[in-house]
């Protein structure tokens, strides 16, 4: 009962991770139909840049500080100086150009850093362990990165809903040529978002710093089930990306943990780990297959439809 | 020959006559490892091939096609295992025993490959764009991921094969006569590939990328002929993938992880798409500037990025456009 509980909330920590992601990347599918493969690296960069600098600082807070600009202005610039220019190619092109990025960022980043990993500490002030319900104790550290996602969410949901800002990239996501003949300067308002949803990645990537290791290649694996999230969830969602993010999050975390106990139920103990192992690696895949079978454009495809 | 310009056909020709004479030139010159490595690129230019039929004509763009090269792969080294370590592969229904034997492992890895496109299409061809190009990526990881927990036969380190597959009265283990072995399926693969491209199924499916919609409204069953181009490319990608198995005596999921498929797809686009021989010639300038850079930096991916970047910017057509010239409706 308290590992189920336990694993529960790793599956929260998972899905909250992955919504950073895909927020991110879902307003930019949504707003400037492009496919941006390179994602994950921004993700790599907030995780390198927040592990430099607080290893020579000592401080988490300062690493994350110096993170989320260099993630941004990162991403603003690959958008003013690369993906600006294939808005209105093909998605044929979009994959490739940014699929160059990845190549060119995961190199870099071994140029810069070696090939070795590096590894980030967690903070004195969010080390230990916390008892949630008496006797099952659960790190603090990935207890506030479930708080941080949902602040984000909370935030996301304020700079959409409330403001004017907000009002301007949904009205974008729907009617781009409709916006910009109302006198809204959507270049800007592109670079924005871009710059946004980079530096979202950048914070996934700073707060996964402590857990995993930090090394060139790090984004993939994580971008690829951004990806998975943002299908499922249906392209240029929010909602759909949340929904989806928790669901993948559980999914993934859960089959990992219990997949082989319920086949070990009907099957010899080691035929049921080896298909345990197997299935759940491709659980979320399995799930995105059947997702999109049932709803070919995801859970929530937004209205004004994504090719 | 087929009805080409004279340019065209006068590059054709050159091109085939210098991948014919690769083999004496470079022994002559005692460097018997440009053999070896050729071979793996006319390899990768099947693979290439076999994703421009989807991509350049058929207008899906995959980012899976890894998937089919390493299905063909896999069933070359399983088959293999089954045949060293004397165990059947299935005592039922019916008793199926390892093999290494061309005759009999390359038309399985072409039938599986074929299979596994048809489901893996079956379920992606209901998307399309971005949604497809997604779904493509999934399922390839979903194989991926399948391989590397599949511990049987060697998980994440993959299974290494003895001897190349065995065919009477030639020497696969020879890298000479490997090398017009790969040839010989690559020109096939072309030969069929251009007779399909231009039969009237070719131009239903050059239509659908064109207009899908009103291909479906002139009574085409679009759905059909997309799946049927699908498995015909994936055939050809899991054929490569049994040669490669064969080149490098060696297969692990590492062949059909996500970033093979982009780097096939990179060799579409700087080949030129739709264009069949572009992807031969893009697979080929991409792994030998591959071979080139690794020789003079330790980092060669810090320049290739970029060129890709500025081949997609500033060279839409490909080498084929700046060879050949621009790609004339019906040629």
């Amino acid at each position: 009962m308290y590992l189920l509980i336990e694993q529960l909330l790793n599956g929260l920590q998972l899905g909250v991770t992955l919504f950073l992601m895909s927020a991110g990347l879902t307003l930019v599918f949504g707003i400037m139909r492009v496919i941006n493969l390179a994602h994950g690296s921004f993700y790599m960069i907030g995780a390198y840049v927040a592990a430099t600098v607080a290893g020579y600082t000592g401080s988490f807070l300062l690493g994350l500080l110096a993170a989320l600009p260099v993630a941004a202005l990162v991403g603003m610039l690959v958008e003013r100086l690369i993906l600006r220019r294939l808005y209105r190619r093909d998605h044929l092109d979009q994959v490739l150009a940014t699929f160059g990025l990845i190549l060119f960022f995961n190199e870099l980043t071994r140029m810069i850093w070696g090939r070795q990993p590096l590894y980030m500490n967690i903070p004195d002030w969010l080390s230990g362990t916390i008892e949630l319900i008496p006797g099952a104790p659960y790190p603090l550290y990935r207890l506030a990165v479930i708080g941080m996602g949902i602040g984000v969410g909370f935030f996301l949901y304020l700079l959409f809903a409330r403001t004017r800002l907000g009002m301007q990239i949904r009205a974008g996501a729907s009617n781009r040529e409709m916006v910009a003949a109302l006198g809204v300067n959507i270049r800007i308002l592109y670079t924005l978002v871009f710059g946004l949803g980079t530096l979202l990645a950048g914070l996934a990537g700073v707060m996964a710093g402590p857990i995993l290791a930090v090394e060139a290649g790090m984004g993939e694996g994580i971008m690829i089930l951004t990806f998975v999230v943002i299908v499922i969830g249906g392209i240029g969602s929010l909602r759909g990306a949340l929904t989806a993010a928790l669901l993948v999050g559980m999914v993934d975390t859960l089959g990992r943990a219990y997949l082989s106990v319920l086949f070990r139920l009907f099957l010899p103990a080691a035929t049921a780990d080896g298909a345990g192992a197997s299935i759940a690696s491709m659980s979320v895949y399995l799930l995105m297959a059947v997702v999109l079978v049932w709803r070919p454009r995801g859970l929530f495809p937004p209205p004004g439809g994504v090719q | 020959m087929l009805p080409y310009p004279n340019r065209t056909r006068s590059f054709l020709l050159s091109g085939l006559l210098l991948l014919l004479l690769l083999p004496p030139v470079s022994s002559f010159f005692g460097d018997a490892y440009l053999v070896s490595m050729f071979s793996r690129l006319l390899i990768y230019a099947l693979a290439a091939a076999s994703l421009d039929l989807i991509i350049g004509y058929g207008g899906m763009v995959s980012l899976g096609h890894a998937a089919f090269f390493g299905i063909g792969a896999y069933v070359v080294g399983i088959l293999a295992w089954h045949s060293y370590a004397s165990v059947p592969l299935l005592t039922w229904p019916l008793t199926l025993e390892g093999s290494e034997s061309v005759l009999i492992v390359f038309p399985a890895a072409v039938l599986v490959s074929a299979l596994f496109a048809a489901i893996i299409g079956f379920f992606s061809l209901r998307t399309r764009g971005m949604h497809f190009i997604m779904i493509t990526l999934a399922f390839a990881q979903m194989l991926f991921f399948f391989f590397v927990s599949l511990e049987g036969y060697g998980g994440e380190d993959g299974l290494s094969l003895y001897a190349r597959n065995q065919l009477s009265g030639v020497d696969l283990g020879d890298d000479t006569q490997f090398y017009y072995f790969c040839l010989g399926f690559l020109l096939l693969f072309l030969y069929l590939s251009q007779r399909l491209v231009n039969s009237r199924f070719g131009q239903v499916i050059q239509g659908i990328r064109e207009n899908e919609r009103r291909m479906l409204a002139l009574g085409f069953p679009t759905f059909r002929y997309k799946l049927a181009c699908f498995v015909i490319a994936g055939a050809g990608a899991g054929l490569a993938g049994a040669l490669i198995a064969n080149q490098s005596e060696y297969v692990s999921p590492g062949l059909m992880h996500w970033t093979r498929s982009g780097e096939i797809l990179v060799m579409v686009l700087l080949g030129g798409l739709g264009t069949l021989f572009g992807p031969v010639l893009g697979a080929v300038v991409l792994l030998l500037m591959e071979e080139i850079l690794a020789s003079f930096t330790q980092y060669p991916m810090v320049l290739m990025g970029p060129f890709l970047i500025l081949v997609v910017l500033f060279a839409r057509g490909g080498l084929y456009e700046l060879l050949i010239g621009r790609r004339k409706p019906g040629e």
